[in-house]
């Protein structure tokens, strides 16, 4: 591994920015932000897993993936973020690196044909290369070739070097940012700018989330320059470092930008939200305060409230007919854990209970607000080993589990009802509109009269149950 | 005789192909009580898993040995230990199948020797049947990994056969990667119509065919068992189904005695009638009622169907075997083969499929040629969509992945009804697809001048 990459990874091992980060010392921060991994019980994508999903969403460049076959062929086009326009991020582009290509050392050569045959064909604005373990390991210098390949063909090529063995999906988010940083923020000046300007960083537009919230932002004449990355063009990120305010949601995954971006051009972020409706107002107020604070017209804070007050009671109207049924039913919540305390507020509000819910990427903020919500940390979970969470569904602890698909099989294996709400699903669950839409499809899952129709014994197992009842009872006489 | 194009592009876009870990990790989750391990980055895994789960819908056992920087460094074999042990505690499988990815392949370490060494020193290990196949990403596709997975599942397990002759009538099925359980079904029933005892290797057919057990399971539940897959040497036959999995039919053959037969395919009547035979033939049985009457269905299918099939241009994009049992059976039917494109050239019948020019490469080459030749019919995995929607051309979803169509496991093309029920699906996207017909259909012959436009046709439009 190079020595830039190792001294990238120290750095943003290193995040001032971050509450986690900055409460561990110093050789605990070293060791890094997620745990090492157990070999035969690991779950999870690599680094470059992480890099692509930070990635992706932007529309209209070449993701171009260095390596041999596996890293690009069995997971491209495998997740909803959507695009109103270019179609090219959904194209699936790369090296697929031959053993005869290992052997002879022709990786550099082939990647900068790779390069040039794409802007041949496709001429997008920017090609976005992605190193892998094997060129990693056997020395590709994927930043020469892309500086290379930019100076001779005039279109950015940016590497991302986070190579899947240098850790999990995480870090790679974060490597992800950094090339962002280094290669792309900032370097073509915005045609227009207005002190109503903002960024939403971390946001990837799943299943048009982002399109549940610009109405919301449009109807108080806030305009996001650039959604890093969800829906995102190239010229738009590229040129997004004057804005006024940077929001960043999905937690610290892009911690690193928001952080340097403000370090370099003075941009305030802040962290917020837009699951849930509580969560949605605070970051619309969070926006609106901020941008007052920039410059921005005073009379941006009334008219946020304004929205914020007919926009919660219109989704309370709407969330309403759904409520009878919803009420006393037990949720087993288990998610990354990222903000899960902003679902299980909603949840409450609706007159759910929450079983349990898993902590595992939560920071010791977010679970005070959980234990504030629950009362008491009872019901928190690290992560639940399927097997416990299998006797746990079949006791009929909950009546229904929110997960993301790993554990779909889990659930439904245990005839349970199941919700995904991971970013592989189909539904947008952004802002006010998909609050209901979440709810609506809670109601959807639990109602459905399928549950009974499944957990029906089979005839077998009725004549089976009669002849032991038979049996039962003439033991008694 | 088909030429065979090698694509002398630098750029894969769009993969065709399905990496050979992947292949192989398949393979083992057709053994009971099985856990399959890519040795590699923990993303090898993930990636190669969560596909998984999207085809077959079902969770699905498979661990990494998490090679990470010091690793790729140092050399993997401690974390195989670590992996190997962690999972015999963890997870009490009966059958661990070790799949080696190109991370640790390029550092070129000796993975069964280290392997050898592991075995030997870790007594508890012994409790668990553990296979390796090195099937790095950088070689072959699918079918390559899953004959090679195969190919050491026998090697490792299988036992030599001894002086006695044959005590049941056991016949060995060796289905290849793209045998569904649906098709895999067909073959043990049709087999056991002969009265004979199939024991199929590797058989998702009781792995991944979908049921609820009632209780939790870790490892794979259903599937061969390992004592099974030791006494495969006292079978009459051994039947094969596709050119890759030529190899382990030769190494079963060898190691036991027992006579192998390679099928191409299952599909088509053709094929389906050589499958038939060869179980009369093993049993020394006639061919039961029923299995007649299922043939005479097909060939009644046949009839109504092939209208559907003749002057149909059809695009084929698939690994070798799979991509030359299409085409047999889409050419047998009436229709023309204009584009064919394989994910490898690891398959001496590509020259056999009735076309001009198979072209190795990925399904952009697919598509330009497919839009090319103004194909009538895509038949790719589910990652054809794009192209099915840009082209404005029908999609029949077949191969891996199918990940946006449920009942994957269970569709079956194999065998009298299998080819039926394909020659429905195809038909049905013909039929569906049949629109009102307009003079402009007919612009080409002679052009449609306004002013002499007949009255009864101005509001035609398609």
């Amino acid at each position: 591994m190079s020595e830039a990459l190792k001294a990238k990874i120290a750095e943003v091992f290193n995040e001032p920015g971050c509450d986690k980060n900055q409460a561990k010392d110093p050789k605990e921060r070293k060791k890094g932000c997620s745990k090492p991994l157990t070999p035969g019980a690991a779950a999870g994508g690599c680094a470059f897993d992480g890099a692509k999903i930070a990635l992706q969403p932007l529309t209209d460049v070449v993701h171009l993936v260095h390596g041999p076959l596996a890293c690009e062929g069995n997971g491209w086009d495998n997740r909803h973020a959507s695009s109103s326009d270019s179609k090219l991020y959904r194209t699936g582009f790369t090296t697929d690196l031959s053993e005869l290509d290992i052997v002879m050392g022709n990786g550099e050569k082939r990647l900068y044909r790779a390069i040039k045959e794409a802007i041949a064909r496709h001429n997008p604005p920017a090609i976005f290369v992605y190193a892998t373990c094997v060129p990693a390991l056997i020395g590709d210098d994927i930043e020469a070739v892309c500086s290379h390949a930019t100076e001779k063909f005039g279109t950015p090529c940016i590497p991302i070097n986070a190579p899947g063995f240098v850790g999990a999906k995480n870090l790679g988010n974060k490597l992800a940012g950094e090339a962002l940083i280094d290669h792309v923020i900032g370097t073509i000046e915005p045609e227009t700018i207005s002190n109503t300007d903002i960024n939403i960083l971390g946001e990837y537009n799943l299943s048009g989330e982002l399109w549940q919230v610009l109405p919301l932002l449009d109807h108080l004449g806030v305009r996001v320059h650039a959604c890093v990355t969800g829906n995102a063009k190239y010229t738009e990120v590229a040129s997004c470092h004057r804005v006024s305010v940077n929001m960043m949601v999905c937690s610290t995954a892009l911690i690193n930008v928001a952080r340097k971006m403000q370090e370099r051009f003075g941009i305030p972020y802040f962290e917020g939200s837009f699951y849930g409706i509580s969560d949605t107002s605070d970051s619309l107020r969070m926006i609106a305060q901020m941008l007052v604070d920039r410059g921005a017209d005073t009379s941006l804070t009334d008219r946020t409230e304004i929205l914020i007050a007919s926009e919660e009671a219109r989704a309370w109207q709407r969330i309403e007919p759904y409520r009878a049924a919803l009420k006393g039913k037990r949720v087993l919540l288990y998610t990354g854990g990222v903000k899960s305390w902003s679902i299980v507020s909603a949840l409450q509000e609706i007159g759910m209970e929450i079983v349990s819910t898993s902590v595992r990427k939560s920071t010791d903020g977010d679970k005070d607000k959980i234990k504030a919500l629950m009362g008491g940390d009872a019901h928190m979970v690290d992560s639940i080993p399927p097997r416990e969470m299998y006797a746990s569904l079949m006791r009929g602890d909950a009546d229904i589990m929110l997960s993301g698909g790993r554990s779909q099989f889990v659930a439904l294996k245990a005839k349970t009802p199941w919700l995904d709400i991971n970013q592989e699903r189909h539904n947008a669950y952004a802002g006010y509109d998909g609050m209901v839409e979440l709810v609506a499809e809670l109601h959807k899952a639990i109602v459905n009269p399928v549950w009974q129709e499944v957990r029906r014994p089979a005839p077998w197992e009725q004549s089976d149950r009669d002849t032991e009842r038979t049996a039962l009872l003439e033991a008694a006489c | 005789m088909a030429e065979i194009i090698h694509s002398r592009k630098s750029l894969a876009t769009n993969p065709l192909k399905s990496s050979a870990p992947l292949g192989a990790a398949l393979a083992y989750l057709g053994v009971a009580g099985s856990v399959p391990m890519l040795h590699g980055s923990q993303g090898c895994t993930s990636f190669a898993l969560v596909l998984t789960v999207r085809h077959t819908r079902e969770a699905i056992p498979m661990q990494t040995t998490a090679i990470d920087e010091v690793a790729t460094v140092m050399g993997g074999a401690e974390n195989l230990e670590e992996a190997l042990l962690n999972l015999t505690r963890r997870m009490k499988p009966r059958f661990i199948g070790v799949a080696t990815t190109a991370l640790v392949e390029t550092r070129g370490e000796d993975i069964a020797g280290d392997l050898k060494l592991i075995l030997a020193r870790n007594p508890e290990l012994q409790k668990v049947k553990i296979v390796l196949a090195k099937t790095p990403d950088f070689a072959g596709a699918l079918e390559d990994g899953w004959s090679k997975a195969v190919t050491a599942i026998i090697d490792e397990i299988v036992e030599p056969r001894g002086p006695v002759a044959p005590l049941y009538q056991q016949i060995n099925i060796l289905p290849g990667v793209h045998q569904t359980a649906g098709d895999i079904e067909w073959m043990v029933e049709t087999a056991e119509s002969f009265g004979l005892i199939p024991v199929v290797l590797p058989n998702v057919a009781g792995s991944l065919d979908g049921t609820v057990p009632d209780h939790y399971v870790a490892t794979t539940l259903g599937g061969t068992t390992v004592e099974a897959i030791s006494r495969m040497g006292c079978a009459l036959h051994t039947v094969a189904i596709g050119e890759h999995m030529r190899a382990p039919a030769a190494l079963m053959a060898s190691r036991t005695g027992v006579p192998s037969t390679v099928l191409p395919t299952l599909t088509g009547l053709g094929p389906s009638d050589a499958f038939v035979a060869l179980l009369a033939r093993v049993s020394e049985r006639a061919a039961p009622a029923r299995l007649r009457r299922q043939r005479s269905q097909l060939v009644d299918a046949m009839l109504d169907g092939h209208f559907h099939f003749g002057r149909k241009r059809i695009a084929i994009g698939a690994d070798p075997d799979l991509l030359t049992s299409l085409a047999a059976f889409f050419a047998s039917m009436g229709a023309d083969i204009v584009t064919a494109v394989a994910s490898t050239s690891n398959s001496p019948l590509l020259t056999d499929v009735p076309t001009a020019r198979v072209v190795v490469g990925d399904l952009m080459d697919f598509e330009d040629s497919a839009a090319a030749a103004e194909a009538d019919l895509l038949v790719t995995h589910s990652h054809g969509r794009q192209a099915s929607e840009r082209l404005g051309i029908p999609l029949l979803r077949i191969g891996f992945p199918v990940f946006d169509r449920l009942g994957t496991m269970h569709r079956c093309t194999a065998g009298y009804q299998g080819t039926r029920n394909l020659i429905f699906e195809v038909a049905n996207i013909s039929l569906s697809g049949l629109h009102e017909h307009a003079p402009e259909d007919y612009a080409h012959a002679s052009p449609i001048i306004e002013e002499t436009r007949h009255a009864g046709a101005t509001s035609a439009t398609c």
